[in-house]
């Protein structure tokens, strides 16, 4: 089968999952069930993009395929932001809190953040601090959740409950303002940022050969990260943190997909984290009705799949 | 750094440990105790500072260990998955074994770390010839695999919070009665620089450790069960102490390189004083509160090692 | 001509370069030699910007490579380095023609093609060219990336040690193509080799390295002599005249 009949096949799947989506269990109630539910489908389509997108491309910049952008820390700062709020101001304030402050005030936090660990890697010439970016974005993590797991232990328990509701991502209560914006934000930091995405493939090559074919390859480097910043904030800002979503995605399109390229294998991760996302949810709210989060689904196929690959691979 | 400094250094911490508290007793009235204070003394102060001690030491040294047999510089219990497994047996044991006896939830905790290091040392020998962060990193994403494990069960039992509270590490509930588990660990410790050599030997790779006559996959086992069992024990009584297997060793094979014989001894004294000293800062720092030993740890056990890996790549340049 | 003025590059343990000045003659095969850590390979890295200098200047015909266009320069100059590991599963086919994205962006022409198709024919790679990378043998690897560069069709070309992994067939092969690309197109060549014969044997002129430094360049005759090679290798080597060619016997 070619790429392009894969990509067929994989939108005619997406598609008809919608409909699925859309159509199950209505009981004619459709004034008040189409508005919702197209709601969830946008958010879950701008997510899906969002992290496929961001984790391609993050695991072309570090050249190898088991990492996902989510391990520099910001499902952690993210986490640590809504405890903090709970903690000084009460759950009451939280649950309150309009949605579009809350989302521009976890984009204000997390894009900072990602601004100082870039910083770090702009200090120096070589790409290979990369590795080293991680690790430190993953220890200022670790940092993050022990101030708030310290701060959870003092929460009595109804507050921990509106803090423990956060910490899973969920499509439930997505505000069509902060969608927008989120869109408006992906949106144009796509536009931006598509002229450096061209050199993709060639980057894919490594540092050495990148920059023998004339790739700027350490300022496409940081640039391209500031964009995978941009769309790992705005997703865990719109819907909270789903870990292992990218890695899953990304790795099911380079097995499926024969073709290296990023003309094929983006839209393919895209596809399929649709499909995850789509296909996640209607078995969350029918076969476990609404019991299980999404996210703890996915991040939990997602692991798996980790170990699968590693424990099973000749090479990796 | 020698031996003989950090020997005084640890006596006096201590000394200060015993004297630090909410009730009042001063070092000059040691020997004509209340009878209260010497209750305080019995119940709380003592087995506190034994199983400081024990806890510092233990963490460190199985650090040490697993760098050793992983030969990677990032690689300790809790960066690596060993602590997440161990968390995982300890919620099992509660949700199938409800009020199970401290003995039966280590033995599990015990069985899980064990299969999930086992797992974590799999991975590794598959990635060996690749970047050690590369490596380190994937132990991290492999401990949040497991510990997303540990949300989700958590989640349908209702236990999230209570699971938060025993991971984060804390001596202030340690009474007497409710730390000798610990002690378990003295004669793994002991166990261990007996073993010493081999542990060297083996983390230069199976072919290497083979042609020297060694039996590689016994010994192999036997490190990777101490530092299980050492993880499980300390998880279970005192707590997760975050960064602390990794930063110890590794400010030790600064000054003392990496032969586990001489700096196996280094690294333990160095751990106990080091937690010691955290837990004196988080007792008075918020004085008459506690801050809790696990947060005291993670901040400036993260800060040393950020510092630590800034330091490497300056040398590198 | 590629123009080395005062080059250095420090790293740790004072090793690196030091002050390196050199001319490189345009449209001639030149081979750098010298014992391990002598930093060849450092040298080869910084004339085609793979690392970035600590000081001094290389002009690669009239441009100053750190100030360049970095992909102006990748149509004047490539460079292969010696370990190349891929992370991606490619087909010999699509390596290659990653050689002319200085020229085409990735969109490629009929003229690019021609170009591809040129280059795997000089490596003899027509069968492979349907193979993926990971299948084939480290000398097939080694020949797949030399097209690359060849596909690149730079008037510069620079090789890090492109005789390892092959056999002595194919390393025979391999520095005959690089001669023929030198006299029929008139390229400029410039490699670093292990082996002084075949140093000798294809060069028009050697440099030598030593501790960072340029110890020695002069013609094959100048360098194919024991006092010669006695200060760059610390060992004593014979040479001797085989049918008019000068031959180290550095084995005993």
């Amino acid at each position: 089968m070619t790429d392009k009949r894969k990509l067929l096949i994989l939108a005619i799947v997406v598609i008809a999952l919608i409909a699925v989506f859309m159509t199950i269990h209505s009981y004619g109630n459709w004034d008040y069930i189409l508005p919702r539910r197209s709601k969830k489908i946008a958010a879950m389509l701008l997510t899906g993009m969002a992290i496929s997108v961001s984790t391609v491309v993050f695991q072309t910049l570090t050249n190898n395929k088991i990492l996902t952008p989510s391990l520099i820390g910001l499902d952690s700062l993210y986490l640590l932001l809504q405890t903090a709020i709970v903690f000084m101001l009460g759950a009451d304030t939280l649950t309150a809190m309009s949605k579009n402050v809350q989302f521009f005030l976890s984009a204000a936090v997390m894009i900072p953040f990602c601004g100082v660990l870039y910083k770090l890697l702009f200090l120096r010439k070589d790409g290979r601090a990369i590795y080293f970016l991680l690790l430190v974005g993953i220890i200022c993590g670790s940092f993050f959740s022990s101030i708030s797991s310290f701060l959870q232990m003092l929460l009595d328990p109804n507050e921990f409950l509106v803090v423990q509701d956060k910490m899973f991502a969920s499509f439930n209560n997505v505000n069509s303002e902060v969608m927008v914006l989120a869109t408006a934000i992906a949106v144009l930091s796509a536009l931006y940022f598509c002229k450096d995405l061209k050199y993709l493939d060639v980057m894919a090559l490594g540092r050495e050969h990148a920059v023998n074919l004339g790739v700027p390859y350490d300022r496409i480097t940081k640039r391209l990260l500031v964009f995978v910043a941009l769309l790992v904030s705005v997703s865990t800002a719109l819907v909270g943190p789903i870990t292992f979503l990218g890695f899953l995605v990304s790795n099911v399109a380079y097995r499926l997909m024969s073709s290296f390229r990023s003309a094929v294998v983006l839209p393919a991760a895209s596809l399929i984290s649709f499909a995850a996302l789509i296909g996640g949810q209607l078995i969350a709210e029918r076969v476990f009705t609404f019991s299980t989060s999404l996210s703890v689904i996915l991040n939990f196929a997602g692991g798996l799949y980790f170990l699968y690959l590693l424990l099973k691979e000749e090479r990796t | 750094m020698k031996l003989r400094y950090l020997f005084p250094v640890l006596l006096i911490l201590s000394f200060t440990s015993l004297f630090v508290g909410v009730s009042d007793i001063r070092p000059w009235e040691l020997f004509q105790l209340t009878e209260d204070q010497a209750e305080i003394m019995r119940i709380s102060r003592i087995p506190r500072l034994i199983s400081i001690i024990i806890a510092g030491v233990g963490m460190s040294v199985i650090g040490l260990i697993m760098q050793q047999l992983t030969r990677n510089k990032f690689v300790s219990p809790t960066t690596a998955g060993t602590t997440d497994s161990a968390s995982l047996g300890v919620l099992m044991a509660m949700i199938i074994i409800p009020g199970a006896s401290p003995l039966v939830k280590i033995v599990i905790a015990f069985a899980f770390a064990m299969a999930g290091t086992l797992v974590m040392i799999r991975i590794m020998e598959r990635l060996r010839y690749r970047d050690p962060i590369l490596v380190a990193l994937v132990g991290l994403m492999f401990g949040s695999i497991v510990g997303s494990a540990t949300t989700f069960l958590a989640l349908k039992y209702n236990l999230m919070q209570s699971v938060g509270s025993w991971l984060n590490g804390d001596f202030s509930s340690i009474l007497k009665g409710r730390y000798e588990m610990l002690y378990i660990s003295i004669p793994l410790i002991l166990l261990a620089y007996l073993f010493a050599d081999r542990f060297t030997i083996a983390g230069m790779g199976e072919s290497f450790a083979v042609n020297l006559g060694l039996n590689y996959r016994q010994v192999m086992r036997i490190g990777l069960a101490i530092v299980a069992l050492v993880s499980a024990v300390i998880l279970l009584t005192v707590g997760s102490l975050p960064f602390l297997g990794l930063i110890i060793p590794n400010l030790v094979s600064l000054y003392k390189g990496d032969h586990l014989r001489s700096s196996l001894a280094h690294t333990a004294l160095l751990g106990a004083i080091f937690v010691l000293g955290c837990d004196i800062l988080g007792r008075i720092v918020i004085y008459p509160f506690e801050v809790p030993i696990g947060l005291v740890v993670g901040v400036l056990g993260s800060g040393i090692f950020l510092y630590l890996l800034l330091r490497r790549r300056a040398a590198h340049d | 001509m590629i123009e080395v003025r005062g080059l250095s590059k420090r790293y740790g343990g004072g090793q690196g370069i030091h002050d390196i000045s050199l001319t490189i003659a345009k449209g001639a095969v030149t081979s750098f030699i010298g014992p391990n850590g002598a930093g060849k390979s450092t040298l080869l890295s910084l004339i085609s910007r793979l690392i970035p200098m600590d000081e001094g200047q290389v002009q690669i015909a009239g441009a100053d490579v750190s100030k360049a266009d970095s992909r102006g320069l990748a149509r004047v100059i490539s460079i292969l380095k010696q370990s190349n590991q891929l992370n991606v599963k490619l087909k010999v086919g699509e390596l290659v023609e990653f050689g002319r994205f200085p020229h085409s962006s990735g969109r490629l022409s009929a003229e690019d093609h021609r170009s591809v198709d040129e280059a795997i024919r000089y490596m003899e790679l027509e069968e492979l060219r349907g193979k993926f990378i990971d299948q084939l043998s480290g000398g097939q690897r080694q020949r797949a990336f030399i097209a690359m560069v060849l596909a690149q069709d730079t008037d510069y070309i620079l090789l890090d040690e492109p005789l390892n992994n092959l056999d002595l067939k194919h390393s025979v092969q391999m520095m005959k193509v690089l001669r023929r690309l030198t006299d029929e197109l008139g390229k400029t060549i410039v490699l670093v080799l292990h082996d002084i014969n075949f140093a000798a044997a294809y060069s028009d002129s050697i440099v030598a390295l030593k501790e960072g430094r340029v110890i020695r360049h002069g013609s094959v005759d100048d360098m194919m002599d024991p006092v010669v090679l006695k200060e760059i290798y610390d060992i004593d080597i014979p040479v001797h005249n085989v049918d008019g060619r000068k031959v180290c016997l550095y084995f005993r």
